[in-house]
């Protein structure tokens, strides 16, 4: 089996693939080390759900580093993958290698997912040095040793930008603002408050970046109100003088070498269409963690992760029967989208399964998240609140499996009471 | 102090460099200087990068001269330099049946102009060309020695051709005034000195007029019109053709087009603006430029945009062209005017000047050393795996890559650095190897490359700029508070 990149999900698939019977596992890393993303998230907060600890993101990464030698996994790092073949050919560079070449009997994608820029947002102005995704900032500061500036602007809730505005107070620098252009905070609650409301860094909702101005690097940004369909209220215009503006304005599955296989993506979460263990469109590929969709924790990436590497040990052992039958689950009132796409009644006979999903608009009271089978409500849960930042979960039980073989959708809606 | 230069041309876009190319085919002591941190800093680097067929301009111009003799040079000339173009035409489209007539004036304005193969093709095999196109199209008029060229690189390997065969470049030079001496333009007058030569030869593109007016020209000016552009993910959207829509009196228009590298490009607008360095985008441009578009492929999405810009056309105030060596400032050659078709009338207007040169006395002895190839530098992305595995033996730094969306690995970036007009910026390296340039749009290799140009400039991280002075990526390093912490 081969894994494609040594992050939380790519490493979580491996080990749990090793322990599965899977022989020979190699993970496949850019990076000069392996745990991805974590190795730049310095600050804790991680690992709650999944080891039941509070971790800072390295230590988390080093714990499935750890259970990953200790289980023989391979890894080749500092390496990256140019092509794959649908026929898991595998074509790979280093510097020390020069072009590998690898046969695979299952794929494992593990890309994680990257920054929208300033350019997929199209924000008017100059183009001038100073301006960042808040990842690159935080790599910048966290691993690189550099500060990108001195005063900050961050455009986007994000929670990446909501911990740098914090990082970056923490260095000496000033955050001046947190611009977010909904209504309502993109990133998890606990950042707002911990990162911004304990630093004093102001957070303005409904705002956003008109204008960037500076000649060679960024002298100050000009930002709006908006009104509900987004669009900028002349007369709110507020120019704040900085030398950076951040972004954390979202993040897109990477999923190019997927792309280029011919594996079916989803329009709305920018991932692999995925069946319950986190199959793909196309047989022997197989997809972990933020590559699928994009989660809040990172707990959830290694969960995920595990049923990859699973799926794909099967895989390799010929223990996988295609589906006789499956649904397709799909998105109903207040819901963006549900992960997995497909779902194979029959996997309930073996235990419960998850749906996963991520609601539109938030709901600050209590609300229900009811599953219809073709119509016909089959589950249902209560949540205190519902936001677009905050994965929401749906447990499907083994007990449905009978009656769900005879239908033909799942519709997952989040309602008011 | 200084021995005198045969010519010096100021301006590093792409008929300065052009310029100071043809003139390294002669014994001469030639000096191009750029105020940027490289080469291709100005209109050279943001324009719709069209090798224009020459249909558009009036009959007897100059732009309709030089644009179609430049055309037939392109071929040979991206053979020689090593850069990438394509030839499969290009397209006026009439999206309605009272624009046929505008095809119909065009293709004879064009025959007038001397441009070979135009014709006219019905709407149905011009979306058989291009599937994305608007199926409205009625007609559209096909110029078959149109194309695409990469202008960067156009510009870029146009200047180290000129010093592998002796030119000298200087960037981040700024000429502040010229020099004069027995009545005749003697030399120029720049922040780093001043450097004295037999001609100087003004190619500065929006500033054309300032370097004039220091030589007492008023009767001609540069009226900046900026156009803006978006860029498009090539994974994403792909158009095949470049497709211009029927043109207006000001503009040929918002037009569709592919790069060489396969991103579609859209724009641009056409704004008159007093300043000559705006090029902020804005979202009323933005907006034109979109809607425009989608007149002619109506599936662009906004979602599939990787990166904005504007550009400033350095049009002049004639109409035309204003190539001359004027009686009143002896010494001095005026390249000024160029907007479209510049781009593609920049081979032509090269050896325009050196004609000029020559009628102004310039003896043209030929350098027998001068060699007309450059040998482009490898770009990984483009070879087999065994080219790339040959490649990684010698050096094993083309083994590692640092750009992801464009797999630009370190030994490209390393011998960018190193070639004959150095990249000593970010940007500089964006245009030569597309790091980048991609979706998304620097943030994985920006801490890398800053790393590179660190090292192989020999200076310190907060040195390393996006576009030279001034534009530095990285302010400090962390918990060295002491050089300006809280602000300013």
């Amino acid at each position: 089996m081969a894994v494609i990149g040594g992050g939380p999900g790519g490493l979580a698939a491996a080990v749990a693939a090793r322990e599965r019977g899977a022989e020979r596992v190699l993970v496949i890393e850019r990076a000069e080390e392996l745990g991805g993303i974590l190795q730049q998230c310095i600050h804790n907060g991680f690992g709650l759900e999944a080891l039941g600890r509070d971790l800072p993101g390295p230590a988390y990464a080093q714990h499935f580093v750890n259970r990953a030698h200790e289980t023989g996994v391979q890894t080749l790092l500092d390496t990256m993958v140019l092509e794959i073949t649908p026929q898991r050919r595998i074509y790979a560079t280093n510097s020390r290698q020069g072009v590998i070449e690898l046969c695979a009997g299952a794929v494992v994608f593990g890309m994680g997912c990257r920054e929208r820029t300033r350019g997929a947002l199209a924000i008017p102005g100059t183009r001038p040095a100073g301006v960042f995704t808040a990842g690159t900032a935080q790599r910048l500061v966290n691993i690189e040793g550099y500060m990108p500036g001195r005063r900050f602007v961050i455009l986007g809730s994000g929670d990446i930008g909501m911990i740098m505005a914090r990082r970056l107070t923490l260095e000496g620098a000033r955050v001046e603002r947190v611009l977010e252009i909904m209504p309502y905070l993109s990133g998890l609650k606990r950042n707002w408050v911990q990162c911004l409301q304990d630093f004093h860094i102001p957070l303005q909702l409904s705002r956003t970046v008109l204008e960037i101005r500076g000649t060679q690097r960024v002298e100050a940004v000009v930002s709006v109100a908006v009104d509900d369909r987004m669009l900028p209220i002349a007369g709110t215009e507020e120019t704040i003088p900085c030398d950076t503006l951040l972004l954390s304005v979202g993040l897109i599955p990477e999923n190019e070498l997927s792309r280029r296989v011919g594996i079916a993506l989803d329009p709305l979460t920018a991932g692999p269409i995925v069946d319950e263990g986190m199959g793909t469109s196309v047989p022997g590929f197989y997809a972990a963690g933020n590559v699928v969709h994009v989660y809040d924790l990172v707990d959830w990436v290694t969960l995920a992760g595990e049923v990859a590497g699973r799926s794909a040990a099967d895989y390799i052992a010929g223990r996988v029967r295609p589906a006789v039958h499956r649904l397709r689950t799909c998105a109903g009132e207040n819901v963006r989208y549900v992960v997995p796409q497909w779902l194979d009644p029959e996997s309930l006979a073996l235990g419960a399964q998850q749906l996963q999903l991520r609601v539109r608009r938030p709901v600050e009271e209590k609300v229900k998240v009811v599953v219809t089978a073709d119509g016909v409500e089959i589950a249902h849960k209560t949540e205190r609140y519902v936001r677009p930042g905050e994965m929401v979960t749906v447990k499907l039980a083994p007990e449905l499996c009978e009656s769900l073989r005879s239908a033909q959708e799942l519709q997952v809606s989040v309602l008011k009471p | 102090m200084n021995i005198p230069y045969d010519v010096i041309v100021i301006g590093g876009g792409v008929v300065g460099c052009l310029t100071a190319r043809a003139l390294s085919r002669y014994q001469l002591r030639v000096l191009l200087l750029e105020r940027g941190a490289d080469v291709c800093s100005g209109t050279s680097k943001a324009n719709t990068a069209i090798i224009h067929a020459g249909y558009d301009a009036k009959p007897g111009s100059l732009k309709a001269r030089l644009n179609v003799a430049g055309n037939r040079m392109y071929a040979q000339l991206c053979e020689e330099l090593g850069v990438l173009s394509e030839r499969h035409g290009t397209y006026v489209v009439a999206m309605a049946d009272e624009e046929l007539r505008t095809l119909e004036e065009l293709r004879e304005r064009g025959k007038q102009n001397g441009v070979p193969g135009l014709s006219i093709i019905s709407g149905s095999r011009m979306l058989q060309a291009e599937p994305l196109l608007n199926p409205q199209a009625r007609a559209a008029l096909y110029a078959e020695t149109g194309g695409i060229v990469d202008p960067f690189m156009m510009t870029i390997a146009a200047a180290e051709n000129a010093v592998t065969n002796g030119v000298t470049v200087m960037l981040e030079t700024e000429v502040t005034d010229l020099e004069r001496q027995d009545g005749r333009i003697s030399g120029v007058r720049t922040d780093s000195g001043v450097f004295s030569s037999r001609f100087v030869v003004n190619a500065c593109g929006v500033y054309a007029d300032t370097i004039m007016a220091q030589a007492g020209l008023t009767g001609f000016r540069i009226k900046p019109r900026k156009g803006e552009y978006y860029v498009f993910d090539r994974e994403k959207s792909r158009v095949r053709q470049v497709l211009f829509p029927c043109p207006t009196p000001v503009s040929k228009g918002i037009v569709v087009t592919p790069t060489s590298h396969g991103n579609t490009l859209i724009g641009p607008n056409a704004e008159d603006t007093e300043s000559r360095d705006d090029i902020v985008v804005t979202k009323q441009g933005l907006d034109e430029v979109f809607s425009g578009a989608q007149r002619l492929v109506p599936s662009l999405d906004k979602r599939d945009v990787i990166a904005v810009f504007a550009g400033l056309r350095a049009a002049g105030s004639s109409g035309d062209f204003w190539i001359d060596a004027p009686a009143e400032a002896p010494g001095l050659v005026n390249v000024a005017g160029i907007e479209s078709p510049g781009f593609t009338a920049a081979p032509a207007i090269a050896e325009y000047v050196v004609d000029l040169l020559r009628e102004c006395g310039l003896p043209l002895v030929p350098n027998r050393a001068f060699n007309p190839e450059r040998k482009p530098a490898p770009h990984f992305s483009e070879l087999s795996h065994t080219q790339q595995q040959e490649l990684i033996a010698k050096d094993p730094r083309y083994g590692r890559i640092v750009c992801r969306c464009e797999m630009v690995t370190e030994g490209e970036i390393v011998a960018a650095i190193h070639a004959p007009v150095p990249a000593l910026t970010y940007d500089a390296l964006k245009r030569r190897t597309r790091l980048g340039a991609g979706r998304c749009q620097g943030g994985f290799d920006t801490p890398r490359v800053i790393n590179i140009l660190a090292r192989e400039l020999q200076v310190a991280a907060t040195a390393v700029t996006k576009r030279g002075f001034g534009s530095e990526l990285v302010r400090r390093k962390t918990k060295d508070i002491g050089t300006g912490g809280m602000g300013e």
